[in-house]
């Protein structure tokens, strides 16, 4: 097990490490999801076996005869990254058994999109972490389909605009919110499930090693803006990384053995409600929410601000913190 | 020649000897998901897990693509895997297995044949495997349970062959073979477990130049299943093909190694011969239905008709040189399509079969017969028809119908 010392990621440490997932890659400029990758790779403890889904991320890192992966790597289909960490548990643990592999433990890194959690991977992934075994989940959430060119996903927000959620002159893009994946995760009575965002890279390397170091199946869920299907400045990626978190829209929070608790870079906006920004501010900087600033479509700014409002103060109850009143300050 | 070792005889089904030969094959992992008529195999396999008898990380997925996925993932980690399944639940798999022959993963399964939806049919023909026919899995249909628990011994050399590499499909048909009782002469453990050995890895060279064994390990990192743009697609599909043509030769070596220990062949591994040397007529089937051919050949003999039957074994690779010259004197073949090609002109083993002898020297007459579907049973009395109607055709030189429906009511 690691010590507390191994715990404190500080950016000195993070410098020296060697990349594990390396450059050369063909993400677009400002690509939050590789950003992520790099991050988490930084994070890893001892041997680790990754497997992708199909995505944005598998073909920008794999196109043969190059990789960006310094450590074993598998994808086979875009459904199944949870199915593919099975079979690697499986083996990994009978051949150990057999004493045909000399590793005392290899974590295992099961990487897919929203696409291929939310929607289409969802069963295996509540199949394989039923059956418990031992693999950590990270959700890139770049919400939409980007590798197959931006159509909407069950993690696409509300009124955000995406090649099969079109903003027309009726409809204001996705007419529906954000399926709550990590709560059903939750409710998997899993081990570990945690939310990250990649301008909070030491609150997310912390979470990768947590997640990676509890015995069983462990889900992270990771904000990663996508400029290309944003419609947003690829030097902004980090920024509205930040900005999710600041407008609540993605409070940062991790649930061990089914406790809640906020983390800290979201605790602030609990204890400061103050600090918290409007959606408004998150929304406007990006043009698939371009449409929300017209007078026909307003109204959807409101109902996106009542929505962001409610499930944080959800999360504030089942975390066991209460809101101070907005007007302390 | 090794000399035969001594076996037991033991009351099992086709799948029951599934499950026996899968147990004493030193399969590291297992997943699976059950369905009819394979389903006997899965619970029999538990009951082993349950029981302690078998060194084996058993997965019970929450579906078949699942299982084909993660055997494909076990298998590319080092595993030794094995999965089974049937008509929906093969469908359910299809995408994965393209990709598990890409991956050149030897995983082995066990399809007990049934019929698809709609409408629902539980019952056997090869409709299932058909569908996957170029799937790039080596295809091996057997004749009756003691063939089945062969088999699955054998497939394990074949797939894991460095020349070959491949998954391979066991195909038994649904309750015929699946839940019929025979006995079955079974190998010790002991002479199974040195016949599969252990499984050895071919080297390759990972992203720092360096030779590493083609598995996921973390001393020797590599890269599996990733994209290939048409630059280089092409080419990992042209050598699925040569290692489809190495196994013809696999398949071979591994039937006469089987037999010196065993006692048991299938005529060279790739087909198998009934009296088809001196024959006029000769059936062309795969599976069961071979059984009662030969019952009926039998007959005919012995009333002094010529007739033959040739049991295709390996479908994938085909054979095309033995059926070519198995049946090069033969005058009048019947070949038997237990599936539909839907809108095609007769079955898949009819176009296969019919496409090879097209460069043979001397044509025989060839017609089709679909039969079986959704476990429709055939008769020797429909199959000496056979025999009757290709006699005919042979006196008036003249085929009447190339492709008809036994058994069916039109
Ligand atoms: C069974 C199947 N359906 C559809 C596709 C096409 N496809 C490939 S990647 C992809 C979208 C991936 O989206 P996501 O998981 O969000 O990852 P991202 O590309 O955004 O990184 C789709 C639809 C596929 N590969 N397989
Ligand atoms: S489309 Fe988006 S997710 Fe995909 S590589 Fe580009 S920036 Fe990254």
């Amino acid at each position: 097990m690691q010590t507390e010392t191994e715990w404190k990621f500080t950016a000195k440490d993070i410098a020296e490490k060697p990349d594990l997932f390396l450059s050369g890659h063909r993400a677009c400029a400002g690509c939050g999801p590789a950003t992520v990758l790099r991050l988490i790779m930084k994070a890893v403890r001892g041997p680790t076996i990754v497997t992708n889904a199909t995505g944005c991320m598998e073909v920008v890192s794999s196109i043969y005869p190059y990789t960006s992966w310094a450590v074993p790597w598998l994808h086979t289909a875009f459904e199944n990254a949870a199915a593919n960490a099975s079979g690697i548990d499986a083996a990994l643990k009978i051949l150990k058994k057999k004493r045909r592999i000399k590793h005392e433990h290899v974590d295992i890194i099961a990487l897919a999109g929203d696409g291929g959690t939310y929607d289409i991977g969802i069963q295996a992934l509540s199949g394989a972490v039923e059956r418990g075994h031992d693999f950590l989940y990270v959700l890139y959430d770049n919400e939409a389909y980007m590798n197959t060119g931006i159509q909407r996903s069950g993690g696409t927000p509300l009124g955000a605009s995406t090649t099969t959620s079109p903003a027309g002159t009726v409809i204001p893009g996705k007419l529906e919110h954000k399926k709550p994946i990590a709560d059903i995760m939750v409710a998997h009575d899993m081990p570990y499930v945690a939310t990250a965002s990649p301008y909070y890279w030491r609150d997310l390397l912390v979470k990768v090693r947590k997640g990676l170091e509890v015995n069983g199946p462990a889900f992270l869920h990771v904000f990663a803006p996508c400029p290309r299907g944003w419609r947003s400045d690829p030097a902004k990626s980090i920024e509205l990384s930040r900005l999710a978190v600041e407008t609540c829209i993605f409070p940062l929070w991790e649930a061990v053995n089914g406790d809640y608790q906020l983390s800290t870079p979201s605790k602030v906006f609990a204890l400061a409600p103050q600090k918290k920004k409007p959606v408004k501010e998150y929304l406007q900087v990006q043009g698939r929410f371009r449409h929300l600033f017209t007078p026909k479509f307003e109204k959807l700014t409101e109902e996106i601000q009542r929505v962001t409002d409610e499930r944080w103060k959800r999360l504030l109850k089942k975390c066991g913190v209460e809101q101070r009143a907005k007007t302390t300050a | 020649m090794k000399s035969v070792v001594k076996q037991e005889v033991l009351a099992l089904n086709g799948d029951e000897a599934v499950a026996f030969a899968a147990k004493q094959s030193d399969v590291d992992v297992v997943a699976a998901y059950p369905i009819t008529p394979q389903t006997i195999i899965v619970e029999r396999f538990s009951e082993y897990v349950a029981n302690g008898e078998v060194e084996t990380e058993f997965v019970c997925t929450e579906s078949e693509h699942s299982a084909l996925t993660a055997c494909l993932a076990a298998s590319v980690t080092g595993a030794r895997t094995f999965t089974a399944s049937a008509s929906a639940g093969l469908a359910l798999m299809h995408e994965m297995l393209f990709v598990t022959s890409g991956c050149r993963a030897p995983v082995v399964m066990a399809i007990a044949n049934r019929a698809l939806s709609a409408p629902l049919n539980i019952h056997g023909d090869h409709s299932d495997t058909m569908t996957e026919r170029d799937s790039g899995w080596i295809q091996i249909y057997v004749e009756n349970a003691q063939e089945a628990y062969d088999s699955v011994i054998q497939a394990f050399r074949i797939a894991e062959n460095t020349d070959v590499l491949l998954p391979v499909i066991v195909g038994l048909d649904g309750f015929t073979l699946s839940h019929t009782l025979e006995n079955v002469h079974v190998l010790s453990d002991d002479a199974v477990k040195r016949f599969v050995g252990t499984r050895k890895f071919i080297n390759v060279t990972n992203h720092e130049g360096k030779t590493v064994p083609f598995k996921l390990d973390p001393n020797n990192p590599t890269s599996m299943g990733p994209i290939a743009l048409p630059n280089y697609y092409f080419e990992f599909k042209r050598q699925q093909e040569e290692a489809m043509k190495n196994a013809l030769k696999v398949i071979q070596d591994v039937n006469k190694e089987y037999a010196a220990i065993s006692g048991r062949s299938y005529g060279d591994g790739l087909v198998d011969a009934y009296h088809v040397e001196d024959a006029e007529v000769a059936i062309v089937c795969l599976g069961s239905t071979a059984g009662t051919v030969k019952a009926v050949v039998d007959e005919l003999r012995a009333e002094g008709v010529k007739a033959g039957l040739l049991r295709i074994r390996t479908f994938r690779p085909l054979p095309v040189e033995r059926i070519v010259d198995t049946l090069k004197n033969v005058k009048a073949v019947a070949v038997m399509d237990r599936s539909m090609s839907f809108g095609g002109n007769g079955g898949p083993v009819f176009h296969e079969v019919r496409h090879a002898l097209y460069d043979a020297e001397k044509h025989p007459y060839i017609v089709n017969y679909i039969y079986g579907l959704g476990g429709r049973d055939t008769s020797p009395m429909q199959v000496r028809k056979i025999y009757e109607d290709l006699q005919k055709i042979l006196r008036t030189k003249r085929v009447e119908t190339r492709v008809q429906h036994l058994g069916l009511r039109e």
